[in-house]
C-alpha cells in the first residue's frame, strides 16, 4: 500500500504492576482497510485499544492513529475515532433521534453541520420513519445500524467496532458488512476486534494476538496457509458417536472431535495425508460403523487461531 | 421408527401481542446433538421454556421422553438438565460447594462420587477449592455444565452455551459435549452462530418463532441449488463490481480478501470472466459448498417472494 497507514503501533507496551497486558506490539492498518483484531479472553485486546483510543496511556512505545499521538494528545485522538460495541454504546429508553442529538453534542456538532450529519445517519440508518421510535423497540440489527451511524456522526477516520454483529440476523448481519464495506471503500479505516471466527472472514487482514503480543498477521486466506502442512481428516457417519468412539484412541490421529454428522480430526505429528486417511477408514470399517470415506479438510480460521494460541491457560 | 427424545410440534405462544412461537416444530432424536440456530427474538429461549415446562403453549404440542412437560412430572425432573443463558453459580462457594448444592437439590445419591467424576471429566480437579467467582469465564462456564450434569440427566437443555466464550474455551465445550453424547445423552442447543451449527448432527433455523427449514448440515446445504465459486483476488472490490456486470453472475459476495460468485447457470466455471478482470489478480478459484447461512438467508428471501411453481 502506498498512502502511510492511518493507524501506526509500535512497540506499544502496557503493564499493570507485574503483568504485561500489552507486550511490545507492532502493526499498522491503512485508509481503506478492515483490520481484524482477534484474541482470546484476557489476551490484552481491551488494553490495546483503550491505548488506541487515547484512554490509556501506555507505559512504553507509542502509536498514531488518524495522524495524532496517543500519547502527546490523547484528548485529540478521541476526536479522530468512532468507537461502537454492540452492547454499550445506545440508550434503550430515549428515542432514536435522541441518541443522535446526544451523540452529535458529545462531539461537539452543531447548526448546519448537525443537521446535515443527523441527515446523514437517518438516511444510513434507513430509520426515517422511525426516529421517534425508542431504541428498544427496534430490531437488532437497526439497533446496531444506529450504533454505527452514532459512532460516525463527527466523520472520524478510523473507526473501532467490537464484536459488532453478535447474536444479529443473517440478514441484516450480511448487509451490515456490506456497509461497512462501502464505508471503508469511502476512505475509512476500520478496526474491528471479535472472538467469532466468521466475523473475522470479512478482514481484509487479521492480526492475532495473545499474552499481549502479536503472533500472526496476514489475509484470512494467507492465515490458513500457515496450517499448510497439517492434515485435517472429516468423516460423516450417521452414527457419529460410535465413529467418535472407534477413532478416539487411534495413533494415527489428534484431537478427534464430534463434528456435525461426523467426526473431524488432525494427523498426529509425522503422520501423512494418506496414512491418516487408511488409518481412519480402517479403524471405522473394524469397528463396523458405516460412514463415507474419509477426506482432507481445509483449515478454517479457527483452527489457525486455536493453533496459534494454544489451549486455555491453567491459571484462570 | 425410534420416538424422537424431544419433540416439539406446531408450537404457538404470545406475550400479549408478541408472538414469540408462530407454529415452530422440530425433534430430537435419542443420542443426538441438535442445534436450534437463530438470531436474537427468533423464539429459541422460548421453545426451551416450553419443553421445559416453564411456559404453556396457547396451542401445539411439546413432548419429552414422552411426558408433558406442563404436567411437571417428577421422573421427568430427574431426567431434565437445563443450562440457561443466565445460569447462576454461587459466586461465594467454592467449586466443590457449587456442585454439592445442586447436588442436593436433585437429591444425588453417593454424590461424593459424582462430584469427582465431574470434575475429572471437566478437568477442574486442580480448581475444586476456588472461589466460583475467581475462575474465568471459560472454566466457569464448564462448571455450570458440570452442576447441570450433577443428577446424570438424560436430555440436555443448553441455552446459548457458547455465547461470550473465546475460542478455545469454546472449542473445549464443544469436546466435552461429544463426550457427553457418546455416553448416549440427548442435547438440544440453541446458538445465534450459523458457523456452530456445522457441529451438530442436525439442526431447525428458526426465525421469527417459525422453522425455516430442519435438517442434517449436509442436507440443508443442499437445499440451496447453487454452485458457489471462491474466487480469492486482489482488489476485491473492483473485481465484485466488475463481476456483477456479467449476465452470466447470480450475485457476488464479498468478503476480506475473496469473493464467492454464484454463476446463473450451477455448471458454469466462469472461466473466461474470471480471467478477463482487468486490473485484478486471481491467485485461486475452487468451487465450495453453500454454508448454512447462504441457506438462512436463502430461505428467508425465498419466504419473503411469492414461491414459484416447480416446472
Amino acid at each position: 500500500m502506498s498512502s502511510p497507514p492511518t493507524v501506526e503501533v509500535r512497540q506499544l507496551t502496557r503493564r499493570f504492576g507485574n503483568l504485561v497486558a500489552v507486550d511490545a506490539l507492532t502493526f499498522d492498518a491503512y485508509r481503506g482497510e478492515i483490520l481484524g483484531f482477534l484474541g482470546p479472553n484476557g489476551a490484552g485486546k481491551s488494553t490495546a485499544i483503550r491505548m488506541l483510543c487515547g484512554l490509556l496511556a501506555p507505559t512504553s512505545g507509542g502509536a498514531r492513529v488518524a495522524g495524532v499521538d496517543v500519547v502527546a494528545q490523547p484528548d485529540e485522538v478521541k476526536r479522530r475515532i468512532g468507537y461502537m460495541s454492540q452492547r454499550f454504546s445506545l440508550y434503550g429508553e430515549l428515542r432514536v433521534s435522541d441518541n443522535l442529538e446526544l451523540y452529535g453534542a458529545l462531539y461537539g456538532l452543531h447548526g448546519s453541520r448537525l443537521q446535515e450529519r443527523l441527515d446523514w445517519a437517518i438516511s444510513l440508518t434507513k430509520l426515517s420513519d422511525r426516529v421517534g421510535a425508542r431504541v428498544d423497540e427496534l430490531a437488532g440489527g437497526f439497533r446496531q445500524r444506529l450504533a454505527l451511524a452514532c459512532a460516525l456522526l463527527h466523520e472520524p477516520e478510523v473507526v473501532f467496532l467490537d464484536e459488532p454483529t453478535g447474536g444479529v440476523d443473517p440478514v441484516m448481519r450480511r448487509a451490515f458488512f456490506q456497509l461497512i464495506d462501502d464505508l471503508a471503500a469511502g476512505g475509512i479505516t476500520v478496526l474491528l476486534t471479535t472472538h467469532f471466527l466468521d466475523e473475522a472472514e470479512y478482514c481484509h487482514r487479521v492480526a492475532i494476538i495473545s499474552r499481549g503480543r502479536l503472533v500472526a498477521a496476514g489475509t484470512p486466506t494467507a492465515l490458513k496457509e500457515l496450517l499448510a502442512g497439517q492434515v485435517l481428516v472429516d468423516v460423516r457417519s450417521d452414527r457419529p458417536g460410535a465413529a467418535l468412539t472407534a477413532l478416539a484412541s487411534l495413533p494415527e490421529l489428534a484431537q478427534v472431535e464430534l463434528f456435525g454428522a461426523g467426526v473431524h480430526a488432525r494427523a498426529a505429528t509425522g503422520v501423512s495425508e494418506t496414512q491418516a486417511l487408511m488409518a481412519t477408514a480402517d479403524a471405522l470399517h473394524r469397528a463396523g460403523v458405516p460412514s463415507s470415506p474419509p477426506a482432507a479438510a481445509l483449515p478454517t480460521l479457527e483452527d489457525v487461531f486455536l493453533d496459534l494460541v494454544g489451549h486455555e491457560e491453567v491459571s484462570p | 421408527m425410534t420416538e424422537p427424545a424431544v419433540a416439539l410440534t406446531d408450537a404457538h405462544l404470545r406475550f400479549g401481542s408478541v408472538v414469540a412461537l408462530d407454529g415452530m416444530s422440530f425433534d430430537v432424536m435419542p443420542g443426538e446433538m441438535f442445534g436450534l440456530v437463530g438470531p436474537d427474538g427468533a423464539g429459541k429461549t422460548t421453545a426451551i421454556r416450553a419443553l421445559l415446562g416453564l411456559l404453556p403453549l396457547d396451542s401445539g404440542t411439546a413432548q419429552v421422553l414422552g411426558h408433558d412437560p406442563a404436567r411437571r412430572d417428577r421422573d421427568l425432573k430427574g431426567a431434565v438438565g437445563y443450562l440457561s443463558q443466565r445460569f447462576t453459580l454461587y459466586g461465594d462457594l467454592t467449586v466443590d460447594e457449587n456442585l454439592e448444592f445442586f447436588g442436593q437439590i436433585h437429591g444425588v445419591k453417593d454424590l461424593g462420587r459424582r462430584i469427582d467424576q465431574l470434575l475429572l471429566f471437566t478437568r477442574l480437579q486442580r480448581f475444586r477449592t476456588w472461589r466460583a467467582d475467581r475462575l474465568s469465564g471459560g472454566m466457569q462456564k464448564k462448571l455450570a455444565l458440570a452442576c447441570t450434569l450433577v443428577h446424570t440427566p438424560r436430555v440436555l437443555f443448553l441455552d446459548e452455551p457458547t455465547t461470550g466464550v473465546d475460542p478455545m474455551s469454546r472449542r473445549e465445550l464443544w469436546g466435552l459435549l461429544s463426550e457427553l453424547l457418546a455416553s448416549g445423552l440427548s442435547v438440544l442447543l440453541t446458538t445465534p452462530y450459523l458457523d456452530e451449527a456445522e457441529r451438530c448432527a442436525r439442526v431447525a433455523l428458526v426465525r421469527g418463532g417459525r422453522t425455516l427449514a430442519c435438517d442434517t448440515p449436509a442436507a440443508l446445504r443442499a437445499l440451496r441449488p447453487a454452485s458457489i465459486l471462491e474466487v480469492v483476488c486482489a482488489p476485491v472490490r473492483r473485481a465484485r463490481d466488475l463481476l456483477v456486470q456479467s449476465p452470466r453472475v447470480e450475485e457476488v459476495q464479498l468478503f476480506g480478501d475473496r469473493l464467492h460468485v454464484f454463476p446463473r447457470v450451477p455448471e458454469d466455471a466462469l472461466t473466461d470472466v474470471l480471467a478477463g478482470l482487468s486490473g485484478v489478480s486471481v491467485s485461486t478459484v475452487r468451487r465450495v459448498q453453500p454454508s448454512l447461512e447462504d441457506v438462512f438467508i436463502w430461505r428467508v428471501t425465498m419466504e419473503a417472494e411469492p414461491r414459484r411453481p416447480n416446472p
